[in-house]
C-alpha cells in the first residue's frame, strides 16, 4: 500500500445536475486500495494551474479497478475537467487521507450526512456500511442528484432548502420531521451543516465524524498548507493544528474546531 | 561522469536537493521518492520552540505558481531532533537543517542544540517574509545579515548556508555580507512577497494577507539573482525557484549554482526530484560531458 500518482483513464463522464458531473475513471493502482471518505487530487492539464485539485471518492469499483468522483464547477480546474471526454486521460494522486472508520458501524444504526458537494463521499461509505445506515442529503432544490444509487444502497432521506423535494431545510430538519435516531454519525459538507451537526451529536452524546475541507497543496502531509485547528497536541509539529489532507479528512467532531 | 559537487568540504552524489518547507523532512515523500538518491534532503524550518504558523488559507494558486504564509509551522528543534534526524539517518543522502527564528539569540539557540547532531549542513533562513517581525529584514540589511553570519559561524558545528531573500534592490551586496561574514555558501532564492485578492469575495486570498510566491512563474528571476550571486562572491551558491525539469536545474547550473533545490514542483510532481536527477544525467552523457563542473557557471 502505498500513494501514488498515475494516468487514469476516463471510462465516462456525464453531467448529473446542473454544473455538477459525474466521472468514472480508471486507476486500479488506485482504486485497489482506496476506502470510503479518502479522496484523490486531480491535476489539470493547463500548465498554468499547477497545483492539484482534492476530490472525494464518490465510488470504488474495485473489480474494474475503477473510481467515480462526482464534482461541481467550482472555477476554471473543475471547468476543465468538465470538458473532458471518455477516452481522455487525467493524472491522478491517490489515495489521500484516512477515510472514514468504517471498522465502527459494525452493529450501529448510522447516520451517513451529505450536504451539497458533501454528499457524493458518503455514497461509497453508505455502500460499505456494516450497521445500519440511513443517509441523510441536503441539496438547494429539485436538482438531487445520486438519488437512485443512494436508494439501491439503503434507507435514504432528502432535504431541500426550498422544500421541493423531501423535508423543507436542511439535513437537521430531515432527522426531526422523521424523528431519526442514530448510535454514529458520518459527515461532510459546509461547516455551517457540520457545525449544527457537531452540536447534535454532542446534545445525543454520540460519536461523530466529520470530513474537513481547506486550500491544499501537497496533499500528502509535507507543506503543512491544510491545517485545521485540533484539542490535541499534533503528533507533526506538537501545537494544535492537524493536517487534514493526511490526519483527516475524517475527524472526531470533538477533535476539531470548525 | 561526475555528478558529485562539494559545498562547505562536504561532497553530494549530485546537485538536486528538495526545497526547505516543501519536503517536510522526507517521510511523507518517501513513498513516492527513494531518498537515497538524492543529493541532499533539506528540512523544512526549524526554531527553537514549537511555532503554530499562520491561520488559514494559507496558500493561493496564481498563474503557474503558488503563494504560501505557512508562518513556519514546526515542531520546536528538540522534537525534531528526536524524530526527525534519526528518520534521515536511515538513508544515503546528506542532511541540511533549515533554521528559523525571530531574534538572533533564537537562532543560535538551534544551531547550538544541532550542534552534537548528525547534521552535514545548515540553511539559516533569514528570508521567509511571513513572519510579521522587525528581525526578518535582515536578510534585507547587508549589514545585519554580516553580523548574524558571523554570530552563527562563531558556534555552528556544521557548515553555514545563508539563504537569502529576494526581495532586496542588490542581491550581489547581500551574498558578499553572507561571505564576508564567513558563510560557507549561500542559497537563493527564498519566496518572493505578493498578494492576491478574491475578487468575489472582495477579501484577501490568504489570511496572512500577503504570502511568499514561488513555483514556474519566479525562475526567470531567480535565475539573474542566482547568476549575479555567483558573479559577486567565491563560496559555492545553491540555485532555486520554479524549477521543474532538468532544463529549469540547467539553466541554474550553467548560471553559477553548484547545486539546485527543487519546491514547488514537488507539489506539480512528487517524482520531480528524480526525473530532474536522471535528466541531468541524459544531458551529461548527449553532450559528453565528463565533469558537472564543466557545467557550473559556464555561461558568463
Ligand atoms: C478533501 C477535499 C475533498 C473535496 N471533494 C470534492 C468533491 O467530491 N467534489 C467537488 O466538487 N469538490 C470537492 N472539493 C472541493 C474542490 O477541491 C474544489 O472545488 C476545487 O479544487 C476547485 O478547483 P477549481 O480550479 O475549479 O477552482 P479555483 O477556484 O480556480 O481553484 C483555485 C485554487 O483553489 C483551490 N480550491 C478552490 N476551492 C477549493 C475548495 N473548496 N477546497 C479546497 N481547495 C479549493 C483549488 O484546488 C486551486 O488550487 C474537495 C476539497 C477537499 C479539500
Ligand atoms: C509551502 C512552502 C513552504 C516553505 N517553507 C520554507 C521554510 O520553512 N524555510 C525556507 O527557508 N524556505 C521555505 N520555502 C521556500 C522554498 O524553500 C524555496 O526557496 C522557494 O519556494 C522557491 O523555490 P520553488 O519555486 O522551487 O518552490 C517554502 C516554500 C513553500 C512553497
Ligand atoms: S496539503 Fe500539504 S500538508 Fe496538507
Amino acid at each position: 500500500m502505498a500513494k501514488l500518482k498515475m494516468t487514469g483513464r476516463i471510462i465516462s463522464q456525464e453531467m448529473i445536475s446542473p454544473d455538477i458531473y459525474s466521472m468514472w475513471l480508471s486507476a486500479p493502482e488506485i482504486a485497489g486500495q482506496a476506502a470510503p471518505g479518502q479522496f484523490i487530487s486531480l491535476y489539470c492539464e493547463d500548465s498554468g494551474r499547477i497545483l492539484p485539485r482534492p476530490i472525494s471518492i464518490c465510488e470504488i469499483d474495485k473489480e474494474k479497478g475503477a473510481l467515480r468522483i462526482v464534482y461541481r464547477i467550482a472555477g476554471e480546474g473543475t471547468r476543465e475537467f468538465s470538458q473532458k471526454q471518455p477516452g481522455g486521460t487525467m493524472d491522478i494522486l491517490g489515495p489521500l487521507g484516512n477515510g472514514f472508520p468504517m471498522e465502527e458501524t459494525k452493529g450501529k444504526r448510522v447516520f451517513l450526512m451529505g450536504g451539497g458537494i458533501g454528499i457524493p463521499p458518503m455514497l461509497e461509505t453508505a455502500k460499505q456500511c456494516l450497521g445500519e445506515a440511513t443517509a441523510i442529503a441536503g441539496y438547494r432544490d429539485q436538482n438531487v442528484f445520486l438519488k437512485e444509487e443512494f436508494e439501491k444502497a439503503g434507507k435514504f432521506v432528502i432535504a431541500t432548502e426550498d422544500g421541493s423535494v423531501g423535508t423543507r431545510g436542511n439535513v437537521m430538519d430531515a432527522i426531526r420531521e422523521n424523528h431519526l435516531e442514530a448510535d454514529l454519525i458520518f459527515a461532510c459538507g459546509p461547516a455551517p451543516m457540520l457545525r449544527a451537526i457537531k452540536a447534535y451529536a454532542q446534545e445525543q452524546d454520540i460519536p461523530c465524524y466529520i470530513s474537513m475541507e481547506e486550500r491544499m497543496a501537497c496533499g500528502i502531509g509535507a507543506c503543512l498548507a491544510c491545517v485545521c485547528k485540533s484539542k490535541e497536541v499534533d503528533a507533526h509539529s506538537q501545537v494544535h493544528n492537524k493536517r487534514i489532507c493526511k490526519d483527516g479528512p475524517v475527524f472526531l467532531s470533538t477533535e476539531v474546531e470548525l | 561522469m561526475n555528478m558529485k559537487v562539494k559545498i562547505g568540504g562536504v561532497e553530494f552524489k549530485n546537485p538536486v536537493m528538495t526545497a526547505s518547507g516543501t519536503f517536510g523532512s522526507g517521510a511523507e515523500y518517501s513513498e513516492f521518492v527513494d531518498l537515497n538518491k538524492l543529493g541532499a534532503v533539506v528540512t523544512k524550518g526549524v526554531a527553537d520552540v514549537p511555532w503554530p504558523g499562520n491561520p488559514t488559507p494559507r496558500i493561493a494558486e496564481v498563474h503557474s505558481g503558488m503563494m504560501n504564509a505557512i508562518g513556519l509551522q514546526n515542531p520546536g528543534v528538540e522534537v525534531f531532533c528526536k524524530r526527525d534526524i534519526p528518520y534521515l539517518q536511515q538513508f544515503d543522502t546528506k542532511v541540511i537543517v533549515n533554521v528559523c527564528g525571530h531574534a538572533p539569540e533564537e537562532y543560535l539557540a538551534v544551531v547550538e542544540r544541532l550542534a552534537q547532531e548528525p547534521v552535514d549542513m545548515l540553511e539559516i533562513n533569514i528570508s521567509c517574509p511571513n513572519v510579521n517581525a522587525n528581525f526578518l529584514a535582515f536578510g534585507q540589511d547587508p549589514k545585519h545579515v554580516e553580523e548574524l553570519t558571523a554570530q552563527i559561524k562563531k558556534i555552528a558545528k556544521q557548515p553555514v548556508i545563508m539563504k537569502l531573500t529576494p526581495n532586496v534592490t542588490d542581491i550581489a551586496e547581500i551574498a558578499k555580507a553572507a561571505e564576508a561574514g564567513g558563510a560557507d555558501a549561500v542559497s537563493l532564492i527564498n519566496t518572493l512577497t505578493g498578494m492576491k485578492i478574491d475578487v468575489n469575495r472582495r477579501t484577501f486570498a490568504l489570511a496572512n494577507k500577503t504570502g511568499g510566491v514561488s513555483g514556474p512563474c519566479v525562475k526567470p528571476i531567480a535565475v539573474r539573482m542566482v547568476y549575479q550571486a555567483a558573479q559577486a562572491v567565491k563560496i559555492p551558491v545553491i540555485g532555486m525557484g520554479g524549477i521543474q525539469n532538468a532544463e529549469d536545474a540547467l539553466e541554474f547550473i550553467l548560471a553559477g549554482a553548484c547545486a539546485v533545490a527543487v519546491g514547488t514542483a514537488n507539489f506539480i510532481n512528487p517524482y520531480a526530484t528524480l526525473e530532474i536527477i536522471d535528466g541531468i544525467r541524459d544531458y551529461m552523457e548527449k553532450n559528453q560531458i565528463e565533469d558537472i563542473y564543466e557545467l557550473i557557471g559556464a555561461v558568463k
